[in-house]
Parts: C-alpha cells; structure tokens; sequence
C-alpha cells in the first residue's frame, strides 16, 4: 500500500484537533464515561464531518461569501438530526445516555472549523480525508480518555468486568472521582501534555500576545 | 425559582459540570478583559435566546404544538436543532452589529470569538436542556440568565488564574492549554462543593 494521502494521516497525531487546535473538547469531555459512548460519539461525529466536508466541498463555487456560515450550519444540522434520528430510533438507550450530545455535535467546533477552513478551499476528496482524518483523531483522544475513565471509575471496560471492584468480592477499589467531571478536565489535560511532548512545536509560549500594549 | 436559579449558575453549571462551551472557554481565556466582555456576551445571548427557542418549541415544534393553526397533528419537535441554531445565529449577528457600533474596542477584542458564540455549545445546550425538562416560559427566563451567569463565572475565575498562572513556571508541554485543563479541573472540583445543597 502507498503512503496514505497527508490530510488523512496529519490531524490523527500531528495536528490533532483536540490537543493542538482546541476544537471539539465539550463533547470530548461529556462522553467519556464509558468506553462505548466514546466509541458511539467518535463514529457519529465521523459520519457527520466527512459528510458535511464532502457536501460543502462539492458546493464551495455556489456558495455566496456572506451567508456561507448559515449554509454550512444548516447541511451540518441536518446530518446531525439524521445521526439523532436514527439512534432514536434504533438504539434508544444509547441515545438517552448520550442525552443531548449527540444534538450538540452541530456546535461541535471540529464540523463547522474544518467546513469553513478546509472544505470551502479544497477538492471533494481531499475534503473526505480530511474529514475522516480529523475525526479519527478526535476519536482517537476520545477513547483514550473514554477508556481510562471507565477501567478505573467503574473497573469495566464496554461494560464488562476487567478489575474485579471489593463490592464484587475483588480487590480493586474504584476511583469515584473518575467518574466525575473533573477527572475528565485532568486526564485531558494530562493527554495534552503527552502529546506536546512528542510534538514539542506544539507549545505555548507561556508570554500573552500583548496585542494592545499589555496594558490592563 | 430561587432554586433553579442558584442550581444553574452553581451545581449544573454548563462550563464545569456539563463541559459546555469549551472551545472558546480554553481559547478566550488568557486575558481577564477579554473574557470579561465575552462573559457579558454570553449573558445576554443566553437570557434572551433559551426563552425565544421556549416560545418557538412551545407553539410551532412540539408535537400537537399547531394546534391553534388547526393542524393538530403535526409533530416537528425533529426540527428543534435547525430552528434553534438559526434563532441564535440571528442573535448574535444582531449583537455583534450593536458592539460593532456602540463598543469597537470590545469588538475587536473579541475578534473571531464573536461569531464562534453562535457555534459555542453552551447556547444551544442551554436550549435543549431547557426542552429536555419541560421548562415553561419564566422557567426558562431565570434558567437562560443563570447559565449564562454561571459560565461567565467560571470563564471569569479561569481567566484570572491563568493571568497568574502564566508568571510561574509550569513545564513545557504543560504550558497553555494543558494547565488550562488542570486548572478547570480543580475549579470543577470546587463547584462540585455545591452538590447536593437544597435552596429554598
């Protein structure tokens, strides 16, 4: 197999959405109790991202400048009410856990940053990788996160056992807080700083811009 | 009343407890003043667009809700996400045109932020919140106001202590966005504090 095509690969680890372009994080954090909502938020925002980057991209000469927000908005809501539809439809439970996150991927800022700054400039395909390559890459911090969060706040993974919990008879005493928000804000915070430390391009200048004179 | 009040703007806190409105949360708040002005910001654009989309929910979208045009059999609460998208796209562009004239300099301070407020999760999460537990139209008065208080709050503090934050010396890849997570974290823990406490 050749190499694969740069705007597939680059967002998963390179320029990840979530850790470098602080896209996409309210939804990236609300999910991860489990592992399996992580997984079902990664593929619904997938599906929607690639679709909306296609769609636009095969528009971008139609669309006027100054209404082009209204129309990417609009195409992205109603592939969201498709993906909302749908698991309403056919997988009620997990619609009701994901509650109104799903409805949110339309504000998801990774859909509607990609639309505007790469689907409006580029060909439909390269779009598509993007597309794909960006929600894999937010998929990716996803599960991870997802992962971690579930295996110690509950000490199962998809729902099954893994760390037998002392209610069980086991020895593993589960981390409450894991289940929390704030472990969620912590983990991802801790996921950052792993991968700026491969990337180290990626860090901050710790000084403010001073854009007006740094004056108060 | 009271207690819905205090329970949006404290323990269901949109920023802290239910992750909303990240992106420009971490992004915005570098600098107090400019997070000051997009906490007014999204103030008002809260308190007046959770209980325009409880109107709009209320006599065109819920299921039986044209009643009054004689189509009683109508249910197009599957068009809430485009119909409330579009009620805040239009508020905020109308916001933006009044700073626009009335306070350039915060304008400019808010630069791309602005229009972001319109994808900001924050907005459109209140609204829906407010459709998932049947708000009524005062409810969703004090619930749009609360919310929008409680994450100017925490967008307020935030900015705040990583002003003082950005003078210590935080390791390099911890640097920015990092700590940024580190430090909502804790205020996170600290509006977990709230849990539990019955007002009124």
């Amino acid at each position: 197999m050749s190499k694969l095509p740069l705007p597939l690969t680059e967002p998963i680890m390179a320029s990840n959405p979530v850790t470098l372009q602080v896209l996409g994080i309210c939804s990236a954090l609300a999910v991860t109790t489990s592992v399996s909502t992580s997984l079902v938020m990664s593929a619904a925002l997938i599906f929607v991202l690639t679709l909306s980057n296609v769609s636009i991209s095969l528009i971008r000469n139609h669309i006027p400048r100054p209404v082009r927000l209204i129309i990417q908005i609009t195409i992205i809501a109603s592939l969201v009410i498709v993906v909302d539809q749908l698991l309403q439809a056919y997988w009620y439970d997990m619609s009701k856990r994901l509650s109104v996150f799903v409805g949110l991927i339309v504000t998801n800022c990774i859909v509607l940053g990609r639309a505007e700054a790469f689907a409006m400039k580029n060909t439909p395909l390269r779009s598509f990788q993007d597309g794909l390559g960006n929600g894999l890459g937010y998929s990716l911090i996803l599960v991870i996160v997802g992962t971690i969060r579930e295996l110690l706040g509950a000490g199962t993974l998809f729902g099954a056992p893994i760390l037998i919990t002392v209610s069980d008879g086991g020895w593993f005493t589960p981390v409450g807080l894991m289940s929390l928000p704030p472990s969620a804000f912590f983990l991802l915070g801790l996921v950052v700083w792993w991968a700026r430390n491969r990337h180290p391009e990626q860090n901050e200048d710790a000084q403010v811009p001073a854009e007006d004179g740094g004056q108060q | 009343m009271i207690d819905l009040l205090l329970r949006s703007i404290f323990t269901e806190n949109l920023a802290l407890s239910y992750f909303l409105g990240m992106c420009t949360f971490l992004a915005v708040s570098r600098r107090f003043d400019v997070a000051f002005g997009l906490g007014l910001a999204m103030i008002a654009v809260e308190t007046i667009t959770v209980p325009i989309n409880n109107l709009l929910y209320t006599w065109l979208l819920k299921d039986g809700a044209l009643a009054w045009a004689g189509r009683d059999d109508l249910d197009l609460s599957f068009l809430v996400l485009i119909a409330a998208i579009g009620v805040i796209a239009a508020i905020v562009q109308i916001l933006e045109m009044v700073l626009d004239r009335y306070f350039p300099r915060l304008y400019n301070g808010l630069g791309i932020f602005l229009p972001l407020i319109t994808v900001n999760c924050a907005i459109l999460g209140a609204s829906l919140f407010m459709i998932e537990r049947r708000m009524d139209f005062t409810d969703s008065v004090v619930y749009g106001f609360g919310s929008g208080l409680g994450w100017a709050l925490a967008i307020w503090a935030l900015a705040t202590l990583r002003e003082k934050i950005d003078e210590t010396h935080v390791p390099k890849g911890l640097r920015g966005l990092g700590m940024a997570f580190i430090l909502t974290g804790l205020m996170s823990m600290g509006f977990a504090v709230f849990t539990g406490l019955e007002f009124g």
